[in-house]
């Protein structure tokens, strides 16, 4: 991977302490060596494939036309559209559009409550407290987001406040070539409740490179609900990293959906900070065709008595492929605490492919952890039961991947997206069916020209 | 009137045969009991009828009303008419009972609307718990519910012939009688024919065969009507030349004074 971007702006936007920032994640980002695979946190990625040259990176210090919101009126992409209508009534939305933040609406009653939602220049504070208060290690694209990012879209919950309904924020990347470093952070304050839907999505055949972060920190006994859903083109590569800091007696749940992009990774890391915190992390990731979806965790406890129940579940079809990789780090002073990691993997393609590698690291005595991994196809046992009651092996198939997946969309507080979910990956299946169904048609042809061995053939 | 016909079926797993020659006719309405003990190739019978993934058919048919199912895959036969009650219903975490069977109704040109009276009225009909017609299928049932969410289904589906592979095992005596009336309300009112596979004759005693058949070692040695069933309970299998494997076999009774001095 080549160094990148060697002409990037030198005079990158914002206030002083925020130019100080990018200054700096700019020089580490220079002096650091690219990722590869060799190293254990890329390892099964496909990041020596990254050529991150081949993209042009929208920063408002470019002044390109496409960073200022330009063609992204009032009407919505139907895709982001789409998403809106599930969701429902909202409590605010923020359109991103390449990164820079073109809309931004939120209920009245909520501003007067001091809720705000918008970018650090509608931040009073300034935002100095916000950018970099979560993700604070030193990461590769971390830093290459810091530097380069161009707004950073804020939610700040006031102590005490309960935010009801969904704060959406809706991403899109149509600029061809482009690479996009949108930034999110929420910062729910003591006893405050939030819930965010954080939506990206991009034209299906448009090639980009887009790198988010997703900051979200939850005061003492806040609750922050927050769901991450990817739905990118096919051109698409993705390096995103969502880290979280969890407050004493705070609770977050998070579900990440991924369904898009070609190669798709998150990094996604919860510190459990104060005594008591919980962190509930869920994914859902499907790949098909040549799809690659990269998960990597950490669930970081640092205080006594927290918990964290992990339950990630993937599928691949075709020649997809998939990597879970999590660690349980459990810190000296954390007694008491509980930790489950889990992840499931179906294999639906004789082509397709899922790595699982759970991990844990225990300085503490007095804890209960557990991990568990599995990868396979679809439980031969459960499909003969469906089908002694009459039901076609691809009704059958497709019941079973849609209840192996429904755990985790039950834990989706945002109901109105369960449904556009189940559809999505129904037709990722029914797409998958028709092009196995495709290539038996054209079978005929092969088994002509090279007659099968004797022996072979079932009666 | 239907005919479920089995004749000459030879099948096993790899190279060990284990039914080696069935004849068998059921006829619609009629409930056929077929007693066995354990290893005599009760449940492979079952799920060779149904086709289940591993076995190996060597010879044989098995037809309804004259179609033969041996060559269609499972859900086939299902949509033929042949239903079978498992003896260990699968968990299958996610899915519904209304969604499967409106699956079921889907591929067979049934009305998909027409499933969620169906299973409120079969519910109702065995005494089912509403609130386990909403949990994923099988998921934390216990035996006994597991047995009643089978004979449900049946109800619903309302299939030509049944094959119930030991649906009393799981059931205490309020349940068994419970699905047995369903059961048997069904040969009547929707002419189904039953193939009852079970170990023990205290279902028997619920759900009223026409004829009992012994199996053995994967032949049926013996056929005859109820009574067959009763001088089994007072013989065993033994009489009919069946050997219990080792280590299953009724207890010995005790001598008569077990504290007698062996040496005396």
């Amino acid at each position: 991977m080549s160094p990148f971007p060697a002409d990037a702006p030198s005079d990158l936007p914002g206030p002083p302490w925020l130019r100080a920032r990018r200054d700096a994640a700019r020089e580490r980002f220079r002096a650091a060596d690219p990722p590869t695979e060799a190293q254990e946190v890329w390892r099964y990625s496909r990041i020596d494939e990254l050529d991150l040259d081949a993209y042009s990176p929208l920063t408002p210090g470019t002044g390109d036309r496409l960073v200022d919101g330009a063609g992204l009126g009032s009407e919505l992409p139907p895709a982001l559209e789409a998403v809106a209508a599930a969701v429902g009534e909202r409590a605010g939305l923020v359109v991103v559009h390449n990164g820079r933040v073109v809309r931004t609406e939120l209920q009245p009653a909520l501003a007067e409550r001091g809720v705000l939602l918008g970018t650090l220049d509608d931040d009073p504070a300034g935002g100095e407290d916000l950018v970099g208060s979560v993700a604070a290690a030193p990461d590769f694209f971390v830093d290459l987001n810091t530097a380069l990012m161009a707004d950073v879209v804020t939610v700040r919950v006031p102590r005490g406040v309960a935010v009801e309904r969904p704060v959406l924020v809706l991403h899109w990347v149509d600029a061809a070539g482009s690479a996009v470093f949108p930034r999110l952070v929420v910062k729910a304050g003591e006893a405050s409740q939030v819930s965010v839907v954080d939506h990206v999505a991009s034209p299906p055949e448009l090639a980009a490179f887009v790198a988010p972060v997703a900051e979200l920190d939850a005061g003492d006994a806040a609750n922050i609900a927050y769901v991450g859903m990817q739905e990118l083109g096919r051109k698409v590569w993705q390096v995103g990293y969502q880290t979280s800091r969890v407050g004493r007696d705070a609770t977050l749940n998070s579900v990440l959906v991924a369904l898009g992009g070609e190669y798709a990774r998150v990094a996604a890391d919860s510190r459990l900070d104060g005594l008591g915190a919980t962190s509930r992390l869920r994914a859902l990731y499907f790949g098909d065709g040549d799809q690659m979806h990269d998960f990597r965790t950490l669930q970081d406890h640092d205080a006594p008595k927290t918990t964290s129940d992990l339950l990630f579940k993937g599928a691949v079809e075709d020649h997809s492929r998939a990597v879970y990789s999590g660690l349980i780090r459990i810190r000296k002073g954390a007694a008491g605490t509980n930790a489950f990691q889990t992840n499931r993997n179906l294999v639906l393609g004789e082509g397709a492919h899922a790595d699982s590698v759970p991990n844990l690291e225990i300085e503490e005595n007095d804890v209960k952890c557990s991990h568990a991994s599995a990868v396979g196809p679809i439980d031969e046992e459960q499909r003969y039961y469906l089908e002694a009651r009459g039901l076609p092996p691809e009704a059958a198939d497709r019941l079973i991947v849609l209840g192996f997946f429904e755990e985790i969309l039950e834990d989706i507080n945002v109901t109105g997206l369960r449904p556009p979910l189940r559809q999505a990956v129904a037709s990722k299946l029914e797409k998958a069916r028709l092009e196995t169904a495709a290539l038996r048609t054209s079978e005929p042809e092969t088994a002509e020209a090279q007659p099968a061995p004797l022996g072979t053939g079932t009666a | 009137m239907s005919l479920l016909e089995i004749s000459g079926l030879r099948a096993g797993i790899g190279e060990r045969e284990i039914l080696k020659g069935i004849d068998l006719t059921v006829s619609s309405g009629e409930v056929h009991a077929v007693m066995g003990p354990n290893g005599s190739g009760k449940s492979t019978l079952a799920h060779v009828l149904m086709g289940r993934p591993g076995y190996e058919v060597k010879a044989g048919s098995v037809s309804v009303d004259g179609q033969e199912l041996l060559g269609l895959p499972t859900w086939r036969r299902a949509q033929a008419g042949l239903f079978l009650a498992m003896q260990y219903p699968v968990e299958v975490p996610g899915v519904s009972l209304q969604a499967a069977l409106e699956e079921s109704f889907a591929a067979s040109g049934r009305q998909r609307s027409q499933v969620t009276e169906l299973v409120r009225h079969e519910a109702e009909r065995i005494g089912f718990r509403q609130q386990l017609l909403t949990r994923p299928l099988n998921v934390e049932f216990s035996g006994g519910e597991k047995k009643f969410n089978e004979t449900l289904q049946l109800g619903v589906l309302r299939p030509r012939f049944a094959v119930l592979d030991e649906i009393d095992s799981g059931l205490d005596i309020d349940a068994l009688r419970a699905v047995s009336r369903r059961i048997e309300a069904a040969t009547s009112e929707s002419d189904l024919g039953v193939l009852a596979i079970t170990h023990y004759s205290r279902i028997l005693h619920e759900l009223r065969p026409d004829v009992v058949h012994v199996l053995s070692e994967g032949r049926i040695v013996a056929s005859g009507g109820p009574e067959l069933a009763q001088q089994l309970e007072q013989t065993g299998y033994a009489a009919y030349g069946v050997e219990q494997p080792a280590g299953r076999a009724e207890a010995q009774p005790l001598p008569e004074n077990p504290f007698a001095d062996p040496f005396a």
